[in-house]
């Protein structure tokens, strides 16, 4: 394998204090070089703008072609049949849940959602080659992350409705914020790119715990529009620069909200970026789960063993819609995205690359559709009955320790409200009655 | 110790006390711009105590990254004038943190330093007081110390407050205060404030650099210099005035300042922030609402103008001791 001192050996001497690998090699050139860089001096006055050398685009890894089939050269990992059947069987539950979902969200029963339509590969893949207690930090469309690790879907579906039972956030955040600390899966929040430098102090946090030095990293997920805020430049910086063992995973599949990756950068892509930080990089096509798979697991294996940051594009397209509040087709043809569909479904091109190891079959996928449909509509029914947290939870854990007397004195205050107008002002008697305990909690003596 | 060497003495029974303990900002590894984290690299080594990349979003996400994980992270932000790179940071992440995963995950462990208030010839950039913006950030805390005992025992009980803390510390004493500092590990709390001195006539509230000026001031109002002696009556010379240090910017102990003005009657604020939107706004809204009854005089507020914090007009933009007396004697004869 390749060690970052060979590869990058002016970085390797910049920060000697933060490695054991040191190196003596210094570039001989007929003009020497400036004090602050191992740039040799040259007389051609040349500019350049492309990582390639050549001006060719960086390539994009692949392993199964449309039809299921390795391209030329690939190494298709060794999985073993339970592993990907369970893996298909995950990419298979994605869509499951989102077809119940946005069609429930659009009659009204939850406040909003988010689909994954397009990108089921890019979550598998990855998901399976990482351990199950690497930390992760997502935006927002990585529920197949959780999932995989067997996050429960009764957990998902309590999170959608902010009902009691709701363990990610007590019913406090919009539907598809989760988050669960026993799975290693970070708290998702609105604000874009804020978790790429988190995920760098996580990676450095891993990198001083004795325990998991060596053994975990943090692994960051992100869309292409994410990538522009401050926080990616941030954290891309910190990670390489205090090295700590970091994950990027660029999900790129073409849009933020409406707007197209044409309008959200003129580079090549987000992979051009990594080397510009002293990154290994790599960009993958992101519907070939195989792919997917394997470049993850080098990449978390060369991030852990280098202790740094490490990226990876995943490219992909996003079939559904931004969000519940979002018409795609206001901005992008229904045309475009049907093809898309057909020509290039992550789901039928892992499902015939198993059906050529004989390891799928017509009757397993039925018996999976039907399963999964059952149990999806299971949870959510379950989920649907259960009422609100207790309306005294609004005030809980906004501090650690004791509590503050603002907070103490606005819980007060809402108490007295409630005592006065809460069976007599309709939209709160209404209300009261979505919670366990009816306000009780608050009002009682 | 001056208030830097405090500083660092808390730095560094923090990080002999906690191995998970990290200090981390813009050139701390060489001792910092003011001082304050002066052989800690060399005393904890560089794994410890080390430089960042120059970015305040990266800074406070980094730092809220660490604590996430449970370890200790005190963050330097260079200059309190440029803790607004991250704002979203701290207000959006930081402070939501604990309560938007219904407890699972907190950011509790994080305390961000900042040099904060004026120091003669700051502009713009180098003078601010920016605690105001963050009173509405429910989820963290705000902590001002006003000398080096102060100090220490103040951002001892910040860095292991279970909750994000910004720590401003008034850059224009860290070397002009000097006190006898404990070298021992100790804590001072979090959200109590202190009374200097104790009165009955007015309650004079401040922190940080103005407790100077409020002192100062008590002084003139007691005995005043020759050339104000006729803008200060006799009847006013032997008032009583209560001094308090509020400390904690937010949760803020609205306990002893009401129990103050409800024994004086009378309540002078002074910062150096802007008025408008700062921190004395909230605390008269509160006292009076608390106090009606027993005010005598408006509450008075002597605080920086609403402007940005001007290079060649410093001495004017000031709330300095002269604008307290003025205060204190409107205020007592009212």
């Amino acid at each position: 394998m390749l060690r970052a001192a060979r590869i990058c050996p002016r970085l390797a001497r910049h920060h000697a204090q933060w490695r054991s690998v040191t190196t003596s090699s210094s570039i001989q050139t007929p003009h020497g070089h400036l004090p602050s860089t191992q740039s040799p001096i040259i007389s051609e006055l040349k500019f350049f703008n492309s990582v390639t050398g050549d001006g060719t685009q960086i390539p994009t890894y692949r392993v199964l072609d449309g039809g299921g089939k390795p391209i030329e050269g690939a190494q298709v990992p060794e999985l073993d049949e339970a592993v990907a059947r369970r893996m298909y069987e995950q990419m298979v539950q994605l869509p499951t849940i989102d077809n119940l979902m946005y069609q429930v969200q659009r009659q009204g029963k939850i406040p909003f959602y988010m689909t994954h339509y397009g990108e089921e590969a890019t979550l598998i893949g990855s998901a399976a080659a990482l351990a199950l207690d690497d930390e992760v930090l997502a935006q927002y469309r990585e529920l197949g992350i959780l999932l995989w690790r067997d996050w429960p879907i009764d957990a998902l579906m309590n999170s959608c409705f902010g009902n009691c039972e709701d363990i990610a956030s007590k019913g406090k955040q919009m539907p598809m914020h989760i988050g669960s600390a026993a799975h290693h899966f970070h708290m998702i929040s609105s604000p874009l790119a804020t978790q790429i430098p988190q995920a760098a102090g996580v990676g450095f946090a891993l990198k001083r715990d004795p325990a998991r030095r060596g053994k975990n990293c943090a692994v960051v997920y992100f869309g292409e529009g994410a990538a522009s805020e401050g926080d990616f430049h941030a954290g891309m910086m910190f990670a390489s620069t205090i090295p700590s063992p970091t994950l990027f995973i660029a999900r790129n599949n073409g849009f933020a909200i409406s707007t197209p990756a044409s309008e959200q950068y003129y580079g090549d892509g987000i992979a051009a970026r990594g080397p510009g930080y002293g990154v290994h990089t790599i960009r993958v096509d992101g519907n070939d789960v195989l792919a997917m798979y394997n470049a993850t697991k080098e990449a978390r294996r060369l991030c852990i063993e280098e202790g740094r940051g490490v990226l990876l594009e995943a490219m992909s397209y996003r079939v559904g819609h931004h969000s519940t509040s979002d018409d795609s087709f206001a901005y992008r043809g229904r045309q475009e995205v049907e093809d898309r569909k057909r020509l290039d479904n992550p789901l039928s091109r892992f499902r015939l690359f198993l059906e050529s190891r004989g390891w799928w079959s017509a009757s397993d996928e039925e018996e999976l559709r039907s399963r999964l449909k059952k149990d999806v509509l299971a949870a959510y029914r379950r989920a649907e009955t259960l009422p609100r947290p207790p309306v005294s939870e609004m005030f809980d854990t906004v501090y650690g320790g004791e509590e503050p007397w603002t907070i103490t004195e606005n819980r007060e205050e809402l108490k007295r409200l409630l005592k006065k107008y809460g069976q007599t002002w309709g939209p709160w008697q209404a209300e009261l009655q979505k919670h366990k305990g009816a306000g009780q909690d608050l009002m009682g003596s | 110790m001056n208030l830097y060497q405090a500083v660092r003495d808390a730095l560094s029974n923090a990080m002999m006390r906690d191995d998970t303990a990290v200090v981390f900002g813009e050139d701390v590894a060489f001792g910092g711009v003011f001082r304050c984290t002066m052989g800690l690299a060399e005393e904890f080594g560089r794994e410890r105590v080390f430089n960042t990349p120059l970015s305040e979003q990266g800074i406070a996400g980094f730092g809220i990254g660490l604590a996430s994980m449970g370890h200790t992270a005190i963050a330097e932000i260079q200059f309190a004038d440029y803790i607004f790179p991250a704002f979203d940071q701290i207000v959006n992440e930081a402070a939501k943190f604990r309560y938007r995963s219904g407890g699972q995950f907190n950011a509790g462990s994080l305390t961000i330093r900042c040099p904060s208030m004026a120091v003669g010839h700051g502009g713009h950039y180098h003078s601010q007081s920016p605690e105001g913006f963050f009173l509405a950030a429910a989820g963290i805390k705000v902590v001002i110390p006003r000398s080096p005992i102060q100090a220490k025992g103040l951002l001892l009980a910040s860095i292991r407050d279970p909750n994000p803390v910004i720590f401003m510390e008034p850059k224009i004493l860290y070397r002009s205060a000097v006190e006898q500092v404990p070298v021992d590990d100790y804590q001072l709390p979090i959200g109590r404030a202190e009374t200097l001195v104790s009165g009955s006539d007015v309650t004079l509230l401040s922190w940080g650099t103005p407790i100077y000026h409020c002192e100062t001031a008590m002084h003139m109002l007691n005995s005043p210099p020759e050339t104000l002696a006729r803008h200060v009556p006799e009847s006013l010379r032997s008032a009583k005035v209560e001094l308090v240090d509020l400390r904690t910017i937010l949760p803020w102990d609205v306990d002893a300042i009401v129990e103050s003005v409800t024994r004086t009657g009378r309540l002078v604020i002074v910062h150096e922030a802007g008025r408008t939107g700062g921190v004395g706004a909230e605390i008269s809204a509160e006292v009076q609402k608390r106090c009606f009854l027993k005010l005598d005089a408006p509450v008075k507020l002597v605080t920086g103008w609403d402007t940005p914090v001007p290079l060649a007009f410093e001495k004017f933009y000031t709330p300095d001791a002269l604008r307290v007396l003025d205060a204190l004697v409107e205020t007592l004869s009212y």
